[in-house]
């Protein structure tokens, strides 16, 4: 079976400062099971100011209007700041990491692959292959994608965080900046 | 000044302001309870957990004043979440502390040990587990400005045993209390936003101005920010008729020409019918819960929408408004009041409102409240009681009641001229809310008369706190309707489950509910006969030393009308029988 891409246009980025205190993920977490809101991925992770953190939701909005997503979370005492991310203004990133079963014959094929997406081989056995790659949440939808006829014994992606883009006052500038967003 | 932790909580109460606190002890909550002899605080032991929350609850209802429940952990926790669940829906402010075992014993499954912190979390506004002895200060303040600022609300403190042990050298602190300023910086994601956007303000007046059937839809949240004044003025200065919510009765006065009364499933034709026919509403501190508006894509569906709500989540949470505003339902009305003033003194002119008038003077006319008069030998209506008692009591006398068809006839009959008069359990709808919530009604408003309208069934489930009102002689004064039935799923049951009558015959006589009140230490009466109705509720209203209890033997067959049926549009409102026109009955036989 396929999963769902993580590129899906019903998905939104939300990117909540909350404070780092004992069970405020928790508390996220249970307002979106509560009011039926769907998690698609979470990342969390302390910000460099040690008393907040930041939690990346994607969420799906198909489940619910992602204004009352944003109003309810505000509601939480200890959430600080939203801020929703529009694919097109903002830089997402994503990690993820495979174990391939590859026989030795085909391994060259899945390194080839690795090679092509600029993503790294993390250990080899007799018959597996485990490889990462960091990248704009497409990109590692596609790499998963072809990997995915080798045999995929083990995947794990961490979920997507994102940050604002910076403001371009040059166009040459920004310019490089959408071509390097296309390769990525 | 070194205190132990549980001093420190006391004295933080103290600094707060709190008068009394509604609670039971336990082994946790031990370390607590020994300050509180020395403390000028009342403590009023109730005696089952539950009955401290709906406490807290009347007392805030009452007097605007937070009020405060004290419990241990495990059982003593859970018993009273239900009382702030149901303080969450009706945003009523309220602390509630709880017991919990030593901090190094959380997580080991250790005697009457409950994750109540957890277990809350979506019942109440915010909750706090302190785990050292120094934050309990801070801790208390912010529970205190969380559950009275913005959208009021229930906040519990769970508070480790080990924290506030006198001997214990983990509950050894330094006394201070922090400054507003503290408090504010110490919760730097809650800033509730109290004034409205003056574009929005100037939007909502001129749409105001302009309307030719608009209608105020005042909620609760008018109580909540003490806006029945500013309310009044708006109302009056524009002529618009107002409805008031279950949540709202007595925000705007019953008797005012501009009043029509309650809308929703047991509203009355016109308040329900003006809504469906308005041009505009203008909700105030309202949230259009499912039981105002029935079926949400036929509920109003001419009229534009202002909505002014202190919790930017309602805006648009139901139905979209033309003009949100988000903002202190006070302060907004008060801008509204200048800007809609300043507009007319401009020249702007409503249009003629005497063609609405005359529509909701029509229905008025046609569909008021009414009910059948029980022939010789029939139980007592239910109506007719509760008629008695609304005239027998003082205006500014407090009424609390249960939830069931005595709820609504409740609210349909009484006259509530003042705010703060109506208690009651709207969201969730809490069975055996009435008795413990007008104890604390009482205890917040010794001065008032209190009287509960309870049914017989929602009695059964709290009824023991009158042993609590007579120990701690608070005079409260309560009506059983009892009608021997669950008598509001038993009327679900007759019109929508062809009168299949599941587990909701409760019996006229067992408990004895004269008996049962006697044992309480109350004064009590059984009314069976009309005549009798008026000479008993004459000897209640006289005793004023300990709590009373009259049961009223009334008509089970006796529905709730008008009704809107669940999830039906409000066109659709039902009458009863006898107000229908003969059109209207045939159409009924129509099966849909
Ligand atoms: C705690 C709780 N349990 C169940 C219900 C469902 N319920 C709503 S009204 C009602 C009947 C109430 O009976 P009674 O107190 O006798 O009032 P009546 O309707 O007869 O006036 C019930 C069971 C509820 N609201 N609360
Ligand atoms: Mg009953």
């Amino acid at each position: 079976m396929t999963p769902p891409l993580s590129t899906d246009p019903k998905h939104h980025t939300l990117s909540v400062l909350v404070e780092n205190k004992a069970g405020v993920l928790a508390r996220v977490v249970n307002l979106f099971s509560r009011r039926a809101y769907n998690i698609y991925s979470l990342a969390v992770a302390p910000t460099d100011d040690e008393r907040f953190s930041r939690l990346t939701v994607v969420v799906d909005v198909e489940s619910a209007p992602l204004e009352q997503i944003v109003k309810q979370l505000h509601k939480l005492i200890n959430v600080v700041k939203i801020v929703e991310h529009d694919p097109r203004h903002s830089i997402e990133r994503e990690l993820l990491i495979a174990t391939v079963k590859v026989a030795v014959a085909d391994r060259h094929q899945v390194a080839e692959l690795t090679r092509i997406f600029e993503g790294r081989i993390l250990a080899v056995s007799n018959d597996a292959l485990t490889v990462s790659l960091e990248g704009h949440p497409a990109k590692i939808d596609d790499f998963e994608e072809l990997l995915r006829p080798y045999g995929i014994a083990e995947l794990q992606r961490t979920g997507r965080v994102a940050l604002n883009q910076l403001e371009r006052e040059s166009t040459r500038l920004h310019a490089v900046t959408s071509v390097r967003g296309k390769v990525s | 000044m070194q205190l132990n932790g549980g001093q420190a909580l006391i004295k933080a109460l103290e600094m707060e302001g709190v008068e009394v606190i509604f609670g039971l002890p336990g082994g946790a909550i031990l370390p607590v309870y020994d300050p509180i002899i020395d403390s000028p605080i009342r403590h009023i032991l109730v005696r089952h957990e539950q009955g401290a929350g709906h406490m807290a609850e009347g007392y805030a209802h009452a007097t605007g004043k937070p009020g405060v429940a004290m419990v241990t952990s495990g059982p003593g926790a859970t018993n009273i979440v239900t009382p702030l669940a149901d303080a969450y829906m009706d945003s009523v402010p309220m602390i509630c502390i709880t017991g919990q075992v030593a901090t190094s014993s959380i997580g080991t499954d250790a005697f009457q040990e409950a994750d109540i912190t957890g277990i809350t979390q979506s019942v109440t506004k915010h909750n706090f587990l302190v785990t050292e002895a120094a934050d309990i200060p801070r801790v208390i303040r912010e529970a205190f400005h969380i559950a009275t600022t913005g959208r009021p609300g229930p906040v519990l403190v769970d508070i480790p045993k080990d924290i506030v042990g006198p001997t214990n050298p983990r509950s050894a602190m330094e006394w201070y209390w922090p400054t507003d300023a503290e408090v504010t910086a110490g919760l730097p994601g809650y800033r509730p936003n109290t004034t409205g956007h003056p574009r929005k303000i100037k939007e909502a007046a001129e749409l105001i101005l302009a309307a030719e059937r608009p209608v105020i839809y005042a909620g609760g949240g008018i109580l909540k920010a003490r806006a029945a004044e500013a309310l009044r003025e708006l109302a009056e200065l524009v002529e618009i008729p107002v409805v008031t919510t279950l949540m709202a009765r007595g925000a705007f006065p019953d008797d005012h020409p501009l009043c029509l009364g309650m809308p929703g499933m047991h509203g009355n034709y016109t308040a329900i019918m003006s809504m469906q026919e308005s041009d505009l509403l203008i909700a105030l501190g309202s949230r259009f819960d499912d039981r105002v508006t029935g079926k949400v894509p036929d509920f109003a569906p001419l009229a534009k929408i202002i909505h002014v709500d202190i919790d930017p989540a309602e805006l648009g949470k139901v139905r979209r408004p033309d003009v949100p505003i988000v903002g202190d339902a006070n302060l907004v009305i008060q801008e509204l009041v200048k800007t809609i003033k300043a507009l007319k003194a401009k020249g702007d002119e409503q249009p003629d409102l005497q063609p609405w008038r005359s529509t909701l003077s029509g229905w008025q006319e046609k569909f008021p409240l009414a009910y059948e008069q029980p022939a010789e030998g029939d139980l007592l209506k239910p109506q007719m009681v509760l008629e008695a008692l609304r005239d027998s009591a003082p205006e500014d006398c407090i009424v609390a009641s249960g939830v069931g068809q005595h709820q609504m006839w409740t609210s349909q009959y009484w006259t509530f001229r003042h705010p703060y008069t109506w208690v009651n359990s709207g969201g969730l709808g809490t069975m055996g809310f009435s008795v413990p919530a007008a104890i604390g009604a009482k205890v917040g408003r010794p001065d008032r008369m209190v009287w509960a309208i309870d049914g017989d069934g929602c009695f059964q489930m709290t009824a023991q706190e009158l042993v609590t009102a007579a120990a701690e002689r608070i005079p409260v004064k309560i009506a059983i309707l009892n009608n021997a039935y669950l008598g509001m799923v038993r009327q679900w049951q007759e019109m929508f489950y062809e009168e299949r009558y599941s587990e909701v015959y409760l019996s006229p006589d067992l408990p004895d509910y004269v008996k049962w009140a006697e044992a309480m230490g109350c004064v009590a009466f059984r009314v069976e006969h009309p005549d009798d109705i008026q000479p008993t509720i004459d000897k209640a209203n006289a005793i004023d030393d300990r709590p009373v209890v009259i049961e009223f033997r009334t008509d089970a067959s006796e529905k709730v009308f008008p009704m809107v049926a669940a999830g039906q549009s409000n066109s659709n409102v039902q009458v009863p029988d006898f107000q229908r026109t003969p059109a209207q009955a045939a159409q009924k036989e129509t099966p849909q």
